[in-house]
């Protein structure tokens, strides 16, 4: 493929990599975030750690917008479905999210209720369109990648006078879920975060620009550089890094010129700003709560607002006791510290929100990587 | 009621196929004239499951007649086949249920031969004769059922496998999906040969026939919700033709595992073979072929080539010594020019399939996990 195979050079990986383990200096470690599930799924998938020195490792971070979204969200979502009889459009990896009661939404669907999977959200409005008579919930997730789209679709039902349409609006602000990880308190009790500096956001970024990042890079000394998604992006990003924290750093810098700008996407942020308005907290699963991390629909949009139209109560809903996904999301522990990875938890029967989607950093590990954990066995191809 | 297909019919010409006093099974008067089903407007109702006139004449003017041969002909309620000596019988049976009914190179028709078909060949058995069941919902157009069957008569008859048994149930509408169609194969096993999954062993070298992800992205682009539009094509095909020309080209006993990677594609297929002969295995990504509008369709959709279906492909873990053969037989035949070496059977206790990327690192190759599911970011 044009334009993506270039991205994916076996050889310029290879020369890469020797450039990155002698930028390495010697007897040091290096730790780095990659905070978006889409860095998390290439390093995986393309086998990124074989490519880079033992001294550097990545941390998966929270940054999987299925694996953040808390219980109790998709609950309401089933309880739409289940209870108020709305068909609920939703983005194919929220299906298999455990839910409570033993549900998820592809076992509501099982038990009847209309649950159908949009690949956008424009989809989610064409289903409204051709069901005048049944109410049409888009449940709306994701980072600020998603939450245009989302914007768009609820200015065009108003401008078609839509009546059946409304949103359950779970979007989330990617700067502060990194800020609340900086500020959590294990980080102060430890004097200082593992992480020595981020892997930033793609497509979040081509949204809201690289501006965004640079109160926390300063203020925490943490060096950002946005990356691409693909895997020789990453590790450009990667050898970046190192050289900021070697030459002791903590800036803002942009590996993805060929699509982030410093102030992003005007058009999409005004959108954004004229639906949405700022929650004052959000639960995010694994970090639990979070000031001003989430977004709403404001009142004047009201009547494509899922939580004023229907009677929906939010009630948290822990995660298993043993489950480690909180420390996991936030750097703190890797997946193999949990006692429930690989053993009760696994892609199959995945009990907390990293093992659900391909991009979280319990199911990443386990798909692809595990066998690191293991001496391994056997004679080479 | 009963006769509700033949209602809406307006002309009364007899069509010229059921005019055709040979096409049509032999009756003892001409007072049972019975008017010949409306292919054209009619549609199934529940009379054509209910074992009565309905039924039988659906059975003679469309089954029958297509599907054609002398155990079916003989209207019994099994058919009588002959085991060539020598010989052990293969029995596979697949169902088929697929959505939309038809797809750029195919139908529900040609894919439940060629499945079934496929099934018995990777055996190493040689297909005989297959039977067909088949679930209608009440009011699926006839038209519909005529191109399905005809066309699942023509894949049979391309294919030299004979339909010689069948079933037709009707649910009512809404409880099904249109069409269900499971078919049987049985097939003629030379009594020494043992092909099979616990068959791989250490050091064998993995063979593909072809590129993978063809039928699966042919499918999902011509669902509703994905308005994209590819160009590439199911590679429905049956593969007996291939596997004899595979197993006549190296010595008998060299060819230790065939399979067909269907659903889940190649990565589950491989960990089914791992997990049964107690094997890992390690598999260059660079020598798996794909087209490249089936991994840009991948790109776009968040899906990965190694999870998506095929229904012409198969997978072959072959002595080494004989590889070199093997692989020559697959690409001279018409169905396997795209074969490729793409991997080697080791010894590891946790069955694990592992991938050199042609990123140059290296990953587990895992079971598919539920339905594959596009990825939002």
């Amino acid at each position: 493929m044009k334009y993506i195979d270039e991205f994916r050079d076996g050889a310029v990986a290879r020369a890469m990599a020797s450039r990155i383990a002698a930028e390495c200096e010697p007897g040091r470690s290096y730790a780095f975030m990659e905070f978006c599930g889409g860095h998390t799924h290439a390093i995986a998938r393309y086998g990124i750690t074989e490519l880079l020195p033992p001294a550097i490792r990545m941390i998966h971070g929270p940054g999987c917008p299925v694996c953040v979204l808390p219980i109790g969200r998709i609950d309401q979502a089933i309880s739409l479905a289940l209870t108020h009889g709305a068909i609920v459009a939703t983005y194919g990896d929220t299906m298999r999210v455990p839910a409570s009661g033993a549900l998820s939404m592809m076992k509501a669907k099982a038990r009847g209720a209309d649950i159908r999977m949009v690949y956008s959200a424009a989809d989610a409005l064409a289903i409204a369109r051709a069901n005048p008579a049944r109410e049409v919930v888009f449940f709306a997730i994701g980072f600020e990648t998603t939450t245009p789209p989302t914007a768009l679709v609820v200015k065009q039902a108003a401008a078609e006078g839509l009546q059946n349409f409304s949103v359950l609006a779970c979007h989330v602000l990617t700067p502060s879920a990194i800020a609340h990880m900086l500020e959590s308190e294990e980080a102060q009790k430890m004097g200082a975060v593992p992480i020595q500096g981020f892997v930033g956001p793609a497509h979040v970024s081509i949204v809201i620009g690289s501006k965004p990042y640079e109160p926390f890079a300063a203020q925490h000394r943490k060096p950002v550089v946005i990356s691409g998604f693909e895997p020789l992006d990453v590790m450009q990003s990667i050898w970046m890094l190192v050289r900021q924290v070697n030459e002791g750093r903590a800036e803002v810098e942009n590996q993805f010129t060929r699509a982030v700008t410093r102030e992003g996407n005007l058009a999409a942020q005004r959108a954004v700003a004229e639906v949405f308005e700022l929650r004052e907290s959000f639960e995010w699963r694994g970090l639990g709560d979070v000031a001003f991390s989430a977004l709403r629909l404001k009142p004047e949009w009201a009547a494509f607002d899922a939580e004023r139209r229907f009677p929906l109560d939010y009630r948290a809903v822990p995660d298993h006791k043993q489950c480690e996904c909180g420390a996991i999301l936030r750097g703190v522990k890797a997946p193999v510290d949990c006692k429930l990875f690989g053993t009760v938890c696994t892609p199959e029967n995945p009990m907390g929100s990293c093992m659900v989607s391909s991009e979280g950093a319990c199911a990443a590990h386990w798909t692809y990587g595990r066998f690191r954990d293991i001496a391994v066995v056997g004679v080479a191809a | 009621m009963s006769t509700a297909i033949t209602l809406e019919r307006a002309d009364t010409a007899i069509p010229a196929e059921a005019a055709d006093p040979a096409a049509r099974p032999a009756k003892a008067g001409r007072k049972d004239y019975i008017r010949p089903i409306d292919f054209k407007h009619g549609r199934v109702d529940m009379n054509h499951g209910a074992g009565g006139r309905a039924a039988a004449q659906l059975i003679d003017e469309l089954f029958t007649r297509a599907f054609d041969n002398p155990a079916l002909r003989a209207g019994d309620d099994g058919a009588v086949l002959d085991l060539p000596p020598g010989h052990r019988l293969v029995m596979a049976t697949d169902g088929h249920v697929i959505s939309p009914l038809s797809f750029p190179g195919g139908d529900i028709g040609c894919l439940a031969v060629h499945g079934t078909v496929n099934d018995v060949a990777m055996m190493g058995a040689v297909p005989l004769a297959l039977s067909a069941s088949f679930v209608l919902e009440e009011g699926f157009a006839l038209r519909e059922l005529k191109r399905i069957v005809e066309s699942m008569a023509a894949a049979a008859r391309d294919a030299g496998v004979p339909i010689v048994t069948g079933d037709t149930k009707v649910v009512e509408k809404g409880k099904g999906d249109g069409v269900f169609i499971t078919t049987t194969g049985v097939g003629a096993l030379p009594a020494r040969r043992r092909i099979g999954g616990a068959m791989a062993r250490p050091g064998d070298v993995l063979l593909l026939s072809g590129c993978i992800g063809d039928h699966g992205v042919a499918v999902l682009s011509q669902r509703e919700s994905l308005g994209f539009e590819a160009t590439v094509k199911s590679d429905t095909a049956a593969l007996h033709g291939l596997v004899a020309a595979l197993l006549a080209a190296v010595p008998e006993g060299a060819v230790h595992t065939l399979r067909d990677p269907t659903r889940g594609g190649l990565a589950t297929t491989l960990n089914e073979i791992a997990r049964q002969a107690g094997v890992g295995m390690r598999l260059e990504e660079a020598a798996i072929p794909v087209r490249a509008e089936v991994e840009a369709a991948c790109e776009l959709l968040g899906l990965d080539p190694l999870y998506i279906a095929n229904e012409g492909k198969l997978v072959a873990a072959v002595a080494p010594e004989h590889a070199a053969a093997a692989l020559a037989a697959l690409r001279a035949h018409p169905l396997g020019r795209e074969a490729a070496r793409f991997g080697t059977v080791v010894d590891d206790p946790h069955h694990f399939v592992q991938m050199a990327t042609a990123f140059g690192g290296q990953r587990v190759v895992d079971w598919l996990t539920g339905e594959p599911l596009p990825r939002i970011c």
